[in-house]
């Protein structure tokens, strides 16, 4: 049951565009992905190496802009050095977006991993704050707090095969869904490897970890450039879809949306990011009938505390917990690791 | 079994390590060296410098003076992890496995050094990988089996016995594949019967020519396994030999004797 | 030169509120090992107060001031009780959740109960500026300087002279060995909790009636009193004293000669380069290992 439980998902989430007649709802569906994205990024350096980064928005803006400004052109001197850059495609834009993201998650680990626990934390949002600073005063490449308007959405294609610009919810929602299978994928098969193995050690027991040859640097760099670029990669998604950007997306708040989504889904779990962003990107929509946002924000803050309280691991281990129980199945114990079975090795 | 070790040649060496932290002492001027195949226990009274001289060793400590040399090559400067790749692994007094996973798991992390996954390779899931993978998972049940824990594999590693934590500690080590193993406190807190399982494991490593070096109180234990024994006190050596020397040195008896211990 | 002389002494007024900032917040870093994300909340909940009392009660500006802080010190208290005492002993990143959780609800509410539109605190104190040769200071900054020293010299005696002090400080080296001594550790920990939650409501006591008074303006205010404890070593009360006062001159000058905009940016840039050479603080004493 539990092993077709991620294609049942996805063939739900699949059908929906053909189902689904509220736009508004899908709009929805579409920006919650995109920050389910940024959750699942978060939650490699969280969950799996135990670093939280409170800088996370820095990478997800940052692919934001430079998606941006690839695929917008733009032109700006810098020491008497003119510098012009013509539009590119939008895909060109989210690919370096991902990349130069991800290059900014390798300095910062570089940087960081020298540092843990509350200098780790600061040290992230200090390089969120520097760069949001920047996004706000370098007027001449960024147009400041006056926003980057007109981003062109997203065309995909070949030569071979004509382009399609993704003008509609329904194609950018696909585009979404595809990515986050993607990054399932992909996280899965890293945290199942031996680097996450690594990763997961350095969180249980650093010394323990150093001492049968793990290196921190290596695994916890790796991780935040993963981390970094898949970060990126929602950025320039979201930039191409909403199709206007401005300073505000480097808001602290979105970094802590992040975290509410990893913390209350179950950090360190697969679908743990899933369940808690789908949870945060549907509430608005749900609760903004009935409160204003500052009274959602209180709601939001409550909730992360009862998290702590009541269900420090999330929702998704304490669910596996119950359901295993109610099948009976004692002797599956829930390790710290995520592997398969171990069983199936033996001889 | 001791005279084929006193003819090789030393592979780990100690050579003039002093270690400060500010004014006080911790290790002054410390000499000795652990030849292949052998099985030294350094012993002394609490406080002595012996976990200190482990932490000089692997790297987690830097030494104010001296060097240690492993193979030849100096290990001054190291990290733990480059110590390790080495082939010189330690074992903890107390955080000695991953206590919220399981057995099973704790050594296959412990395999980490004879993983050669390659990222892509593992993002791809290439048939290789996976093969490796399945290798790595035979080699974990091989040492759970030396060890003598394979029937607790799916058991969480913080929630073993206490003496099968310490097995479990050993065998993470093992993993590593070392060719010198440094075991800090194994037995200790043991009960007898444990501790005689653990000197069975023992024996059969050095049947596998590992070299170990052995940080432990129960004084019986080592005087029965020991090829040599060195005795440290306030930071310095004050007797190396044998454990029959050892057993009538006048220093080592005043050592201990002041110190109130009533193992020796 | 005038320009420069104008530059120090505007970072000499801003420093003193920091230091407070700073010092509330490595207070409560160094003897509780909390990050506390609600510092900067309780600063705008200072401001907040000041506006309550002095603007629509109408009460004397220093009297004001003094119930800011007493606010601050007892929603400091209630944070401290709800939230930490249940989880005494928890990991560092458990306590930082709460701690944001915390902020988010503080925040909005403040914003809920005094609505989005920035309020600003008149000044009873003469308009006409002080000026001295080449420089020019309102007599509100000149108070808010006179105010911020009278408050770092109190904490500074209430924590070196005090039995308090010296049962804080025991704490601080090792709660454990202080509790064995007879010192009630909880309690040291809610009295340092409010401490620095009224050192803190202190800060923006003073800033409001100087600035505009914001929901949003304890943000920076966190961000900023990060940077400074940083400058200063976690825990180190001179450090952050003197953080606070190289915060302020980093970002007048930065602000003087760089460009305006990147005031804030300063503190930021400093946390990165004092991380990346001295992780520790420029003034940590060295640790002992083992």
């Amino acid at each position: 049951m539990k092993r077709f439980l991620p294609y049942l998902a996805v063939a739900f989430f699949a059908s929906v565009p053909l189902w689904l007649q509220d736009q508004y709802f899908l709009h929805t569906l579409v920006v919650t992905g995109i920050f389910i994205i940024a959750a699942m990024s978060l939650n490699l350096l969280l969950g799996y190496t135990g670093q939280l980064s409170l800088g996370h928005v820095a990478f997800f803006g940052i692919g934001a802009y430079v998606s941006a400004l690839t695929s917008l052109g733009f032109s700006l001197s810098i020491f008497g050095v003119q510098i012009t850059h013509e539009p590119w495609p939008a895909v060109v834009g989210v690919i370096l977006g991902t990349i130069i993201a991800g290059l900014c998650g390798y300095l910062i680990g570089k940087l960081a991993f020298r540092v843990r626990g509350a200098y780790f934390v600061i040290v992230t949002i200090s390089f969120a704050e520097v760069v949001r600073l920047v996004s706000l005063n370098w007027v001449e490449l960024t147009n400041g707090p006056l926003a980057l308007p007109g981003i062109p959405p997203l065309t995909l294609g070949f030569e071979w095969t004509g382009f399609a610009t993704l003008w509609g919810k329904g194609q950018n929602y696909y585009v979404v869904l595809a990515t986050i299978v993607l990054a399932y994928v992909l996280i899965k098969r890293i945290v199942n490897s031996p680097y996450g193995r690594a990763m997961i050690a350095l969180r249980e027991n650093e010394t323990l970890a150093t001492s049968v040859g793990v290196s921190v640097t290596k695994y916890l760099v790796l991780a935040a450039v993963i981390s970094g670029a898949m970060a990126g990669t929602a950025g320039g998604l979201y930039a191409h879809y909403i199709q206007i950007i401005d300073p505000m997306v480097f808001m602290f708040l979105n970094t802590v949306t992040m975290v509410i989504m990893v913390i209350t889904g179950g950090k360190g779990t697969l679908a743990g990011p899933l369940v808690g962003g789908l949870i945060f990107g549907i509430a608005p929509v749900i609760l903004r009938d009935y409160v204003g946002p500052e009274v959602q924000w209180i709601l939001y803050g409550l909730l992360m505390i009862l998290i702590v309280f009541v269900l420090p691991e999330g929702i998704v281990p304490a669910v596996e917990r119950w359901f295993t129980r109610k099948t009976g199945n004692s002797a599956a114990k829930r390790s710290a690791l995520v592997l398969e079975s171990s069983k199936g090795a033996r001889s | 079994m001791s005279s084929a070790a006193v003819a090789a040649k030393p592979i780990l060496a100690v050579e003039h390590v002093a270690v400060h932290f500010g004014g006080l002492i911790a290790i002054s001027d410390m000499n000795f060296d652990v030849r292949e195949g052998e099985l030294v226990s350094l012993i002394g009274p609490n406080g002595a410098g012996k976990t200190t001289a482990f932490n000089v060793i692997t790297g987690f400590l830097k030494p104010t003076k001296g060097r240690v040399t492993f193979r030849g090559e100096s290990l001054n400067g190291l990290k733990p992890h480059e110590v390790t790749s080495l082939g010189l692994v330690r074992t903890f007094q107390r955080t000695s496995v991953f206590e919220k996973i399981s057995v099973f798991e704790n050594v296959l992390i412990g395999l980490h050094r004879r993983t050669k996954a390659s990222l892509l390779g593992t993002i791809l899931a290439l048939p290789s990988e996976r093969r490796a993978e399945a290798a790595l998972r035979e080699e974990v049940w091989e040492i759970l089996r030396l060890v003598g824990i394979d029937h607790q594999a799916d058991e969480m590693g913080g929630s073993l016995p206490y003496g099968d934590q310490r097995l479990l500690g050993v065998a993470l080590a093992l993993a590593a594949n070392p060719s010198a193993l440094l075991l800090d406190e194994p037995v200790s807190g043991m009960n007898a019967s444990e501790t005689g399982r653990f000197i069975d494991l023992l024996n059969k490593l050095r049947a596998n020519g590992k070299t170990i070096l052995l940080v432990e109180h129960d004084m019986p234990m080592v005087m029965g396994i020991s090829d040599r024994i060195v005795v440290l006190n306030y930071g310095r050596i004050i007797a190396n030999g044998t454990p029959s020397q050892i057993q009538n040195d006048p220093d080592v008896i005043q050592a201990y004797l002041g110190q109130g211990v009533k193992h020796a | 030169m005038d320009q420069l002389s104008q530059h120090i002494v505007n970072a000499l007024i801003m420093g003193g509120t920091y230091a407070l900032l700073g010092i509330g917040l490595t207070l409560i870093f160094g003897i509780m090992r909390i990050v506390n994300f609600t510092h900067g909340e309780l600063y705008a909940l200072g401001a907040y107060m000041m506006y309550f009392f002095a603007t629509i009660l109408g009460l004397n500006f220093f009297v004001s001031i003094a119930f800011a802080i007493v606010a601050g010190m007892a929603v400091g208290s209630v944070i401290e009780f709800t939230l930490l005492r249940p989880k005494r002993g928890a990991d560092i990143d458990t306590t930082m959740l709460l701690m944001i959780g915390a902020w988010i609800v503080l925040q909005n509410v403040e914003h809920l109960t005094w609505g989005g539109i920035a309020k600003s605190i008149p000044s009873p104190l003469p308009e006409q500026p002080l000026v001295i040769g080449p420089v020019s200071i309102s007599w509100l900054r000149v108070m808010v300087l006179g105010v911020s020293l009278f408050l770092i010299a109190a904490t500074y005696v209430l924590i070196n002279r005090t039995k308090l002090g010296k049962a804080m400080r025991a704490t601080f080296q090792d709660g454990g060995t202080a509790a064995l001594m007879g010192v009630n550790v909880n309690a040291i920990y809610t009295t340092t909790f409010a401490l620095g939650s009224g050192l803190g409501a202190a800060a923006g006591a003073l800033l409001g009636p100087v600035f505009v008074v914001t929901p949003t303006m304890g943000d920076l205010a966190s961000l900023k009193a990060f940077a400074i404890v940083i400058l200063g070593g976690l825990g180190n009360i001179t450090g952050a004293a003197i953080g606070g006062f190289m915060l302020a001159f980093a970002e007048e000058i930065g602000a003087g000669y760089i460009s305006s905009g990147y005031r804030d940016a300063m503190g930021f840039l400093i946390i990165i380069v004092v991380l990346l050479f001295k992780p520790t603080g420029l003034f940590a004493r060295s640790e002992r290992i083992g």
